[in-house]
């Protein structure tokens, strides 16, 4: 197998996101971008590529995903941001009637090759309007792929697989680790396979976004407690990584499923579906959720974060189906 | 600006007609499933088409069959895509509702009512931006003008300066409720004006007034690269969605739009012109026998494998 030569740099998400467009349109002039704001935010953008691809809109959400839909099928490869996750309802039809439906209904006849950007989570304190985790309604979706990223450097190499990919991708920023610095390269990471962020025997914590770190410190209290915990981020929503999932559970028995987003047909719901399908037999203790409430998400810094599934729950529960024989979590 | 062959328009609006004849009984047969026909709006159908250029694109909505066959698609493979065989313009995935035929530059239909509207300004971006040749006409109700699709849509193409020509077939009906009920004034064409777009409304039961009216715009929207929103004024002369007895429809009103049926017009213009009836009868017979073998080759098409299903979901 060839690699390719890449340099590892520190940046943030935010810059990775940047710096992924940027490596995108350079490498293929069918790729344009535009949202509202987004010459303005990105004049380094507009500066390399001219306003024709780097585009501000008007505040119309559908005709945003429209647009992009349309191009998409017609020869152009957009990235259409759509800033933050809510105001996907305003664009709702266009991505799932139009771009996730047209191909299918069509026999064929069209592809989307386009991106949707969109920012959520715990953060910003700017409530349920600005901040709802949405994802899984688009994995309930056909036609579409949805990634949401929880390092600086997943996010890069997502998106860029996400504009070179020939359908709708939903890419979910977490508004949370905007800021968070971490190792990134040129490369193209492809969708649909999970990282496994820490190896472990005992127990499997399942998560993505920013309830990876979540798990991730969860993991380093119960190897204090002396169990081991592996930590799976499945960064890739649809595709899923079925066989990264059901491996590591076949391996520890147990199943900690961490999200952001509330329980009800969420992410978490599909992943304990298909353990209790395909991995019944090796359940040692029944697969648990830790979600953010099925609640409107407040716009209240404190209450957001305390709302968030805790590393001190994620270690409890864990801890509590290492035990021994659990009928049926409290 | 080229001229409208008005023998060549009967034959297509004959065609449609017969088309959508032939589709009612094949449902009142059990053969074919419920379908919006176009029966009313063939001059605006052909009249538009006829006005278009071989390399425009196309998008339409449930009430596609005018536009499609305006625009040379096969009545065969038409009709087997709306009897669900695997010879239909989409394999026999879309039915009567979302026929595209990528062939014919007919993109992207769409039977969410104004969901073409959010679609054309994408495909106009693309010609714009790849520096195609070609405009693109988006054909669209008077009810999805109530939709804030309409609004966006025009507003973008405005501003954007795509080549969209907008074209609202104002019928009358929005499924079982009457235009007046849902708007005041009279027509689409003037909401045009908000947004900075040109407009025309015409007579859509006069094929020669709208192919004038659709030449003329398209002519605009090809030479200045900026949006126009044409207005065909008719009427929806059958029901919603077929089987539809039309009891909600007031009968003078009907009565009085199916005095000015758009293929009536037209063979009075040709008799007026000198045509002999026999020869205006021949057109129909020509449409019924191609439909006869239209029904003999989507009967004759195989069903599409279930299985195939899954594999067209993802590029
Ligand atoms: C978003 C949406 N709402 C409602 C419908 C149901 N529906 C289908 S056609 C139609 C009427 C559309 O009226 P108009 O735009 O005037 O087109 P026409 O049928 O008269 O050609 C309705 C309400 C739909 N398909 N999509
Ligand atoms: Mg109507």
């Amino acid at each position: 197998m060839i690699t390719t030569e890449s340099t590892v740099r520190q940046v943030t998400l935010a810059q990775a996101i940047g710096e992924a467009l940027a490596e995108e349109m350079r490498r293929d002039p069918r790729i344009l971008m535009f949202g509202e704001g987004t010459a303005t935010k990105r004049p380094d953008l507009v500066a390399e590529f001219g306003p024709a691809r780097v585009r501000n809109t008007p505040l119309a959400e559908g005709i945003i995903a429209g647009t992009a839909a349309g191009a998409a099928a017609t020869g152009l490869r957009p990235v259409a941001d759509l800033l933050f996750a809510p105001f996907l309802c305003y664009a709702m039809d266009e991505i799932v009637n139009s771009a996730g439906k047209l191909r299918g209904l069509s026999g064929g006849q069209f592809a989307f090759p386009m991106t949707i950007l969109a920012m959520t989570g715990a953060g910003w304190g700017v409530g349920a309007q600005h901040n709802h985790n949405v994802e899984a309604w688009f994995v309930h979706s056909p036609g579409l792929k949805v990634v949401m990223p929880s390092t600086a450097g997943d996010m890069k190499g997502l998106l860029k697989t996400a504009i070179r990919d020939d359908n709708p991708v939903l890419v979910f920023t977490d508004i949370g680790l905007l800021e968070q610095a971490g190792p990134v390269t040129d490369a193209a990471i492809p969708l649909g396979r999970a990282a496994l962020r820490r190896e472990g025997d005992d127990v499997t914590l399942i998560s993505y976004g920013k309830t990876v770190a979540t798990c991730l410190d969860a993991a380093a209290r119960l190897a204090e407690q002396g169990m081991s915990a592996a930590v799976l981020d499945l960064r890739s929503l649809k595709p899923l990584d079925e066989a990264a999932i059901l491996a590591s559970v076949r391996r520890t028995g147990r199943a900690v499923i961490v999200h952001e987003a509330a329980a009800p047909c969420g992410v978490g719901a599909e992943v304990a579906a298909i353990l209790a399908e395909k991995a019944f037999a090796a359940l040692k203790a029944p697969v648990v959720r830790l979600t953010g409430p099925d609640a409107p998400a407040p716009g209240n810094f404190m209450l957001e974060q305390a709302l968030l599934p805790s590393p001190d729950a994620v270690t409890a529960v864990a801890a509590r189906l290492c035990a021994g024989p659990v009928p049926c979590p409290a | 600006m080229h001229l409208l062959d008005l023998m060549d328009a009967l034959r297509r609006m004959t065609l449609i007609r017969a088309y959508e004849d032939t589709l009612v009984t094949l449902l009142s047969q059990g053969r074919a499933g419920g379908t919006c026909t176009s029966v009313g709006g063939e001059a605006s159908a052909v009249g538009v088409v006829s006005a278009l250029a071989p390399e425009d694109l196309i998008l339409t909505n449930h009430r596609s069959a005018g536009h499609l066959l305006a625009r040379g698609a096969d009545p065969g493979r038409l009709l087997a895509e709306v009897m669900g065989r695997r010879d239909g313009y989409c394999g026999g995935f879309a039915g009567s509702l979302h026929v595209s035929a990528r062939e014919l530059g007919v993109v992207l239909t769409s039977t969410i009512v104004g969901g073409e509207l959010g679609l054309c300004t994408g495909v106009a971006l693309s010609q714009k931006v790849l520096d195609k040749p070609g405009i693109v006409a988006c054909f669209f109700g008077d009810g999805a003008a109530a939709e804030g699709r309409f609004h966006e849509s025009l507003n973008l193409a405005a501003v954007w300066e795509l080549p969209v020509l907008y074209i609202c077939e104002n019928n009358e009906w929005q499924a079982y409720v009457h235009r007046r009920e849902t708007m005041l004034g009279d027509g689409i064409a003037a909401r045009a004006a908000a947004y900075g777009v040109d407009s025309a409304s015409v007579d859509g039961c006069d094929v020669a007034a709208v192919f004038d009216a659709a030449a003329t715009a398209a002519d605009a929207v090809r030479s200045t690269g900026r949006p126009f929103l044409l207005e065909t004024r008719g009427y929806r002369l059958r029901g919603h969605l077929e089987p539809d007895d039309q009891a909600y429809v007031d009968a003078a009103e009907l009565a009085r739009w199916r005095g000015q049926d758009p293929l009536d017009v037209l063979r009075r213009r040709l008799e007026e012109a000198g045509l002999a009836p026999a020869e205006l009868d021949a057109v129909t017979r020509e449409a019924e026998a191609r439909m006869e073998a239209a029904v003999a080759f989507a009967d004759a098409s195989p069903l599409p494998d279930p299985a195939r299903l899954l594999d067209t979901v993802y590029a």
